[in-house]
């Protein structure tokens, strides 16, 4: 009998020399996880190694210059920037308000049988390559946008003079915009914004809801008055993780714009520029210099996307810790 | 029944009038925005027509709503019918991406030598009865299957160390694995170009391509895999420790078995993930029209490679060969998402017929009373 109850105490006080197979075990598990930590160490430090003498020569004008000329030494990220920003927030202005709406729906709305389905086919979205969305986005969705983009520089182009477009008569004037990338990007984002938000709102406290239905609110009232302020953070992060799925988006930008080295200020006027499809186009580059300041693009996009999915990750782990303590 | 309609209380919310006001909102938007739209304002096109038309839509549904019943549930009404238009277009966008590219593509994909041959001798305009995916489907099953070589071990040893052994450094791990999760896929690329070609100054190679993915799967496959085994039951734990067992066995002997259909889920949904990754691939593998079976040595091409070079040529021929391909990528993610749904959908701990004999041998055979049971 000593034996049995011995055994679990002797366990515990040894714990610092396990058996052979445990302390393998162990280490090998370590091992990978130090791997894995590794891994995005290293992301960081070659692309910060590789384009040192990029970002050395440049110096702090890589922020503000608009060419790209690496071999006279005028090249910086400053138009590739506004473009990635501008097509970012295009493609949140399609997302978001999609994303909200759908998740809703299939929270809220949709029959309870058909919910499970739906959710599924929103992942399967979220698993669609995105260059079957690029060629969509080219073929299919870009001639039957250029009349409403004609319509809104028309209409709203003397208001908004950020809407304007130059040659409106011919139609090439506003085939491969932002404008356009931008919406493809928003839908290839829309997935992912999509399952944030229903996952979140479906913690919101079901003695809430009741109690707001009991009351005699009709269903959107009490969409209005629980959901959303219970999913406010989760609506916000949702947005945020699109918003860095968005910055990051290559080739549904790639196939779509045509690029100009110029600041993107007016959405609807063909032409614009990523970073990330900026780095595709230029990866065939060969001098040494060139590949140096592709490198220090990369790393540009690397920090702004680790900024904008730090802040999302924040908001969305308050809302969810909020959502244990309720 | 339908005589005493009273005694009974109706709980489908859709009732006639809902309907016919639903109706009589769409048909009246329809013709006063053709009306105006088409024939008055000068303004055209598809897109502009049907947003057009769904706000007069809204605004009549309102008002015909609003005939009969207050203010509140006319604000409800409105809701319901934007919400459910959302849900609505983010399904339709789905239907009509993977309808389109089928279509388009059609005419490339019912030619049997679009999956066996190649395009290596002929030129983009060539016929489409010459000619196809063969090259690119090879590249992306070797590259695919090399990616999930690397990250599936890893991935899952990252996710018993965050779940099982619980060391020092799990809090550290889990952060950076979300974090890796979020990064741009061309800057995995960008990565392994950095260091695989520019310092270690290897080639372009299939290998550097699934090196690219694998530092794209591995965050995905860890992440899903910590998720899974937070799901096994502590109880089996516990029961594998009381009997004595090391963590060691109770991981390969209890956790793992346990969790393996769910695993398996996790590792498909990530390669379903990378199996359409452009981007990394456009970094590191190079180009080539070649059928290359060689990860290790020169370019290779897979399907989004595949797909990206054929539709830039400004050739119909090209460009349906192109959708083709992009067909081929949407069944192949298909196929493995159901296949990951189909295996989620078995209970946890699920033991299949074939293991259960096993099992049972395996049981006879220790609690054999003739069998010598070793004293600790």
């Amino acid at each position: 009998m000593t034996a049995v109850v011995d055994r679990p105490l002797e366990r515990t006080s040894t714990e610092s020399v396990p058996l052979a197979d445990e302390r393998a075990f162990r280490a090998v598990v370590r091992g990978c996880a130090i791997v894995t930590l590794l891994l995005m160490g290293l992301i960081a430090l070659f692309l910060l190694l590789r384009s040192w003498p990029a970002l050395h020569r440049a110096g702090f004008s890589f922020l503000t210059e608009k060419r790209w000329l690496p071999d006279v030494n005028h090249f910086g990220v400053a138009a590739l920037l506004s473009g990635t920003v501008v097509i970012g927030c295009i493609a949140l202005l399609v997302a978001v308000p999609l994303a909200l709406g759908a998740s809703l729906f299939i929270n809220e709305y949709a029959p309870r049988r058909l919910r499970r389905l739906l959710v599924s086919m929103i992942d399967l979205m979220a698993a669609v390559p995105s260059i079957v969305y690029g060629l969509w986005g080219f073929f299919f969705l870009q001639p039957r946008m250029i009349g409403l983009s004609r319509w809104l520089s028309a209409h709203l182009g003397g208001v908004l003079p950020f809407l304007h477009v130059h040659d409106a008569d011919t139609p090439s004037s506003f085939t491969s915009s932002a404008f356009i990338a931008g919406t493809v990007v928003g839908i290839v984002v829309v997935p992912t914004v999509t399952s944030v938000m229903r996952e979140v709102f479906s913690q919101a406290p079901v003695a809430e809801r009741e109690a707001a239905l009991a009351l005699g609110s009709t269903k959107w009232g009490m969409i209005r008055t629980v959901v959303i302020p219970f999913g406010r953070g989760g609506i916000i992060g949702g947005s945020m993780l699109g918003l860095g799925r968005a910055l990051g988006e290559t080739i549904a930008v790639y196939l779509i714009i045509s690029p100009i080295l110029d600041y993107t200020t007016h959405p609807l006027q063909s032409g614009s520029n990523t970073i990330a499809a900026f780095i595709a186009s230029r990866s065939t580059e060969s001098s040494s210099i060139g590949l140096a300041g592709l490198l220090g693009a990369g790393l540009v996009l690397f920090l702004l996307t680790l900024l904008v999915n730090s802040i999302a990750a924040v908001i969305v782990a308050r809302s969810r810790s909020g959502a244990v303590t309720e | 029944m339908t005589n005493v309609p009273s005694a009974r209380v109706r709980t489908s919310s859709v009732t006639p009038e809902l309907v016919s006001s639903l109706v009589a909102a769409a048909l009246g938007a329809l013709a006063l925005v053709w009306l105006l739209y088409e024939r008055i304002l000068p303004t055209s096109g598809m897109l502009g027509f049907w947003l057009c038309w769904y706000t007069a839509f809204l605004a009549l549904y309102a008002v015909v709503v609003g005939l009969t019943q207050d203010r509140l549930a006319v604000s409800d009404r409105i809701a319901a019918v934007v919400f459910s238009t959302a849900g609505l277009v983010l399904f339709s966008v789905l239907l009509l991406v993977v309808g389109f590219v089928v279509d388009k593509g059609w005419d490339a994909v019912h030619h049997w030598n679009f999956f066996s041959e190649t395009t290596a001798l002929i030129g983009p305009d060539a016929p489409l009865d010459r000619g196809g995916i063969y090259a690119a489907a090879v590249g992306t099953l070797e590259q695919v299957a090399l990616s999930t070589l690397i990250s599936v071990p890893l991935g899952i040893a990252t996710a018993l160390y965050l779940n099982e052994v619980r060391g020092h450094l799990a809090g550290v791990v889990r952060t950076i694995v979300e974090a890796m999760t979020a990064i741009p896929s061309i800057l995995a690329g960008l990565f392994v170009f950095a260091a695989v070609v520019l310092t270690l100054g290897f080639n372009r190679s299939g290998l550097a391509a699934s090196l690219a993915l694998a530092v794209e799967m591995l965050p995905i496959v860890a992440r899903t895999s910590e998720l899974v085994l937070r799901l096994v039951p502590n109880g089996l734990r516990e029961a594998s420790a009381a009997l004595g067992a090391s963590q060691w066995e109770t991981v390969r002997r209890v956790v793992l078995p346990t969790a393996r259909p769910s695993l398996v889920t996790a590792v498909l949904l990530g390669v379903a993930r990378v199996v359409g990754e452009t981007s990394p691939i456009l970094l590191t593998a190079g180009f080539t029209n070649e059928l290359n079976y060689d990860p290790l040595h020169g370019p290779q091409v897979s399907l989004p490679l595949f797909a990206f070079t054929e539709v830039r040529f400004p050739v119909d021929n090209a460009i349906t060969r192109a959708f083709g391909a992009a067909a081929a990528l949407l069944l192949l993610v298909l196929l493995l998402f159901t296949s990951a749904r189909v295996i989620a959908g078995r209970p946890l701990g699920h033991v299949r017929r074939r293991e259960r004999r096993r099992l049972a041998r395996a049981f006879a055979t220790a609690t054999d009373p003739t069998r010598q049971v070793p004293t600790a």
